[in-house]
């Protein structure tokens, strides 16, 4: 506070936050909800950019099989297919598991939570399979570059979606031991927020590295 | 059970490493205990260590450059001392150790001194400036914080245990992988950068968001002070650029541990990748480093020349396309690639374009200091220092961007003075100018003047000294990194550079003399108002040191230079505004989780690199629980009654009401 300053105490403005508060400030910033909301877009942005580093490399080296196996020769789509199926479902009731925090309907949000929890879980034990197939032919990721970059770019991706099972279950035992208070409420944002981002990076992996794989 | 660790990891037969290690552990032990006898440890663990307050966190990060940088200069004394015997003959540093002094000297000054000093400085003035309470996500900021911190640490016990990489400050493949350096080296740069560039990327988040979306009211995008432009467009290239870092270390990562093949020679492997990829990173990281510094600089001139900065929005366009073309020339680092005269034209050209906007700052900068009132304080002492040295180190850039030359000069001391032209010239004079000019803003009293001078001319003469000679030793033909050669005409040229190097101790010698004796005299030196400088932004409307809270009341902005103008409406009216009505405020509470993640951060990079697999999991467990804990909190603030607000902001205006009678007229 400046002591020159001219203003009279500031008139409390309608509070438009995510809780009500006493305190001065709360009323004359952004809400919280809006500022966690902006930081977790920057970090899914920063994130973002380190699959492109990824994808750039991946496309680098798509063709140094180094006399290996090709994508052409590896990928299954019907494979891929279900897995897209998975995480695009988990995305749909990722969204009613939020529905479902924020008007505080705990079947909804429960139910809805563990549905995405087993899509996500399918997801990532067919991945886990595919990889497990390819090692076991002879093409795990010390092969060539190729595989490298490939078992890099869909591994990263695989482990993010690990991490977001991991936040989703302690994010139900976080709404399960403290209710759905206003901090807990924006973390479920930014959860809901990262599970869709997971989503759009698969579709242009999906793209780039399955159906152009094939095609090529 | 440990891993690769064993007692031989421990050089008992090299006494360099191992006196230089005992000295810092007795420093460290001596430090403890000095500490612990006092019964400080409580206070620093309740305001220090757990603190979430930015301003602490600031000072934090600053305290850790300055110790990084005494171990950074150490580096550059012996390589310094090295090539000046080593004319015919090994001088005193075997190769293998050189190699590694150059890369952690390298290392350390990037990473763990002009990194954390920059964004120390941020951290510190930016929530101030915006006449706000503390940065969008306080918590974070200290683990941030604690994780650069496990990063250095790591660096230096690689000094005891083990090696550092003697692959320079950038792991180059194929000589980083496996194949050639079958060490632990190398891991401890990786580890060491990996878990500190996660700390860097949470801090960037955190300082763009705060930018953006934290403002006291009125205080609009074009009503900010240039610092906090300039922290924007730094800390977006953070958000940028260091994911591209994370990924590419990653890649060699999985070279190293699991025998992928990115980089290496064999199995299609491209080591060019690697180039490309470090220097998409690298090349923004050097304005990342180099923004900050220009903020320094506009309020430090604007301030001493008692002249609001000019062309504000030219600034404002000329950092933000800065920020823009950072990420279009990474490639003149490597000209040499040979990626044919068309892509090294099209770079060539991209950087000389850089030039453009760093001059409209130079000139805007000199049009400031035109016609205004100049008080030569040491802050401003900087800021001339670096015109005139930035100047130099950005022609000898353009002359770097010209690919034919680039051909001639690459890699060789041409460019190792070209660098350290504007990272001396420009980041720490930078670093320099914000420490003295925020000092008493931090700290309640002055920075000693005199010794502040003395130790300005003894940096800026032998910095000259120093690297001038480089420039020549370039052209002569003499490339980086030697540790030995035999050519007779470079050796007076070496011997000058070592004298340039005795002269900046020196100037390092006052600079620790300043801090002890200011601090002995600080009665004396006492900043009784809040604006020792008589500041124009407002970082200066609130006591020194500023309360936890920062500002009683949010201020009301209506203009650019917002305290300025509030001071001179004061002075029309003689005096104060009315008492404001004080209500209570809500400060987020402190919290160990910062420093209990990089605890375990450590050991988890520790484990890593010595393949401990079993701590490894321990420690990633620890981490996770951790984070569960500091989530499952119940009460995330504190409430600073109205009454205490009251008391501590009707001091501070008593003193402003007396300071008002000496305020300087508007011009």
């Amino acid at each position: 506070m400046s002591a020159f300053d001219a203003a009279a105490p500031y008139p409390a403005r309608p509070q438009w936050g995510d809780r009500p508060s006493a305190a001065a400030h709360a009323s004359e910033l952004l809400s919280k909800r809006i500022v966690v909301g902006y930081g977790f877009w920057i970090f899914l942005l920063s994130d973002i950019v380190m699959f492109s580093t990824f994808f750039a490399t991946y496309a680098v080296l798509v063709g140094e099989t180094a006399g290996g196996p090709s994508g052409a020769e590896l990928f299954d789509l019907r494979n891929t297919a279900i897995e897209t199926a998975c995480l695009l479902l988990s995305s749909f009731t990722c969204g009613i598991a939020s529905i479902g925090a924020q008007t505080r309907r705990g079947s909804w949000f429960y139910g809805a939570m563990t549905v995405t929890f087993v899509f996500g879980a399918a997801f990532i034990f067919l991945e886990a399979r595919e990889f497990a197939d390819l090692v076991a032919q002879g093409a795990g990721p010390t092969r060539s570059a190729f595989l490298s970059a490939f078992f890099t770019l869909v591994g990263c991706h695989g482990l993010h979606v690990t991490a977001g099972l991991l936040w989703l279950l302690t994010m139900m035992a976080q709404v399960f031991a403290k209710g759905y208070r206003a901090d807990i409420l924006r973390r479920m944002l930014c959860f809901s927020l990262f599970w869709h981002a997971l989503d759009i990076i698969w579709v242009a992996l999906f793209t780039v590295v399955y159906l152009m794989g094939v095609a090529a | 059970m440990l891993g690769k660790l064993t007692w031989e990891a421990i050089p008992f037969n090299q006494p360099i490493p191992l006196f230089a290690a005992a000295i810092v552990g007795a420093v460290i032990i001596f430090t403890l205990a000095f500490v612990a006898l006092k019964g400080w440890l409580p206070y620093l663990w309740r305001e220090w260590i757990t603190s979430v307050d930015h301003k602490r966190i600031g000072v934090m990060y600053i305290v850790l450059a300055m110790v990084m940088l005494l171990r950074g200069f150490t580096d550059a004394i012996m390589m310094r001392s090295q090539q000046a015997l080593a004319f015919q003959s090994g001088g005193y540093l075997p190769p293998e150790h050189y190699n590694q002094i150059f890369s952690a000297h390298g290392t350390l000054m990037i990473f763990f001194v002009a990194m954390p000093f920059v964004i120390g400085l941020m951290n510190f003035v930016v929530p101030l400036q915006l006449g706000v309470r503390d940065v969008a996500f306080p918590t974070l900021n200290s683990v941030g914080f604690w994780l650069t911190a496990t990063g250095a640490l790591l660096v230096n016990i690689s000094l005891v245990v083990g090696e550092f990489a003697r692959t320079g400050w950038l792991p180059y493949p194929p000589l980083s992988e496996l194949t050639y350096s079958p060490g632990v080296g190398v891991d401890y740069y990786l580890w060491a950068i990996q878990i500190s560039g996660v700390g860097t990327l949470l801090t960037g988040i955190n300082l763009v968001t705060t930018v953006l979306k934290m403002h006291a009211p009125g205080m609009t995008y074009t009503r900010m002070p240039m610092f906090c432009w300039t922290t924007l467009a730094s800390n977006l290239l953070i958000v940028a650029a260091f994911p591209v870092l994370t990924a590419t270390l990653a890649m060699l990562l999985l070279d190293r541990y699991l025998g992928f093949h990115f980089f290496t020679n064999e199995a299609g492997g491209n080591v060019m990748m690697f180039m490309n990829l470090i220097w998409a990173w690298g090349h923004p990281e050097v304005y990342i480093l180099i923004l900050p510094a220009f903020g320094v600089f506009s309020e430090v001139i604007s301030t001493f020349s008692r002249k609001p900065l000019f062309g504000y929005r030219s600034m404002v366009m000329a950092t933000m396309a800065i920020c823009i073309l950072s990420f279009t020339v990474w490639l003149h680092h490597f000209f040499t690639m040979g990626a044919g005269p068309q892509v090294n034209a099209i770079f060539g050209i991209a950087s000389m374009i850089i030039a453009v906007p760093t001059g409209v700052k130079v000139f805007n900068w000199l049009f400031t200091m035109y016609g205004g009132r100049v008080v030569y304080a040491p802050p401003i002492l900087w800021a001339i220092g670096f015109m005139v040295t930035f100047v130099i180190g950005g022609m000898t850039g353009v002359l770097l961007a010209v690919p034919p030359v680039d051909f001639v000069l690459h890699n060789s001391l041409f460019l190792v003075a070209h660098f350290h032209n504007v990272i001396i010239g420009g980041v720490l004079f930078g670093s320099f100018a914000g420490y003295t000019y925020w000092f008493p803003k931090a700290f309640g009293f002055k920075l000693h003047e005199g010794l502040g001078k003395a130790a300005f001319w003894f940096w800026i003469v032998g910095f000259y000294v120093a690297f001038m000679p480089l420039y020549v030793l370039g052209l002569m033909g003499m490339t980086r990194r030697m540790q030995q050669y035999d050519v007779a005409a470079w050796r007076p040229w070496l011997l000058i550079a070592a004298a340039g190097a005795a002269i900046i101790l020196v100037g390092i010698i006052l600079q620790i003399a300043q801090l002890v004796v200011s601090i002995r005299r600080r009665e004396q030196l006492r900043d009784e108002t809040g604006d020792p400088w008589n500041g124009r932004s407002l970082e200066w409307a609130t006591s020194s040191p500023p309360p936890a809270f920062n500002f009683a009341i949010l201020p009301r902005v209506t203009g650019g230079d917002a305290y300025w103008s509030q001071k001179q409406r004061a002075r029309q009216l003689a005096g104060l505004a009315d008492e404001p009505h004080y209500v209570p405020i809500e400060m987020p509470r402190n919290s160990a989780t910062g420093f209990i993640c990089a605890f375990f951060a450590t050991f988890m990079g520790f484990a890593l690199i010595w393949h401990i697999w079993w701590l490894v999991a321990v420690s990633a467990l620890g981490a996770y629980a951790t984070f569960v804990v500091f989530a499952w909190r119940d009460r995330t603030e504190d409430i600073i009654p109205a009454e205490v607000v009251a008391r501590i902001d009707r001091a501070n205006r008593s003193i402003r009401s007396e300071a008002l009678a000496t305020l300087e007229a508007p011009r």
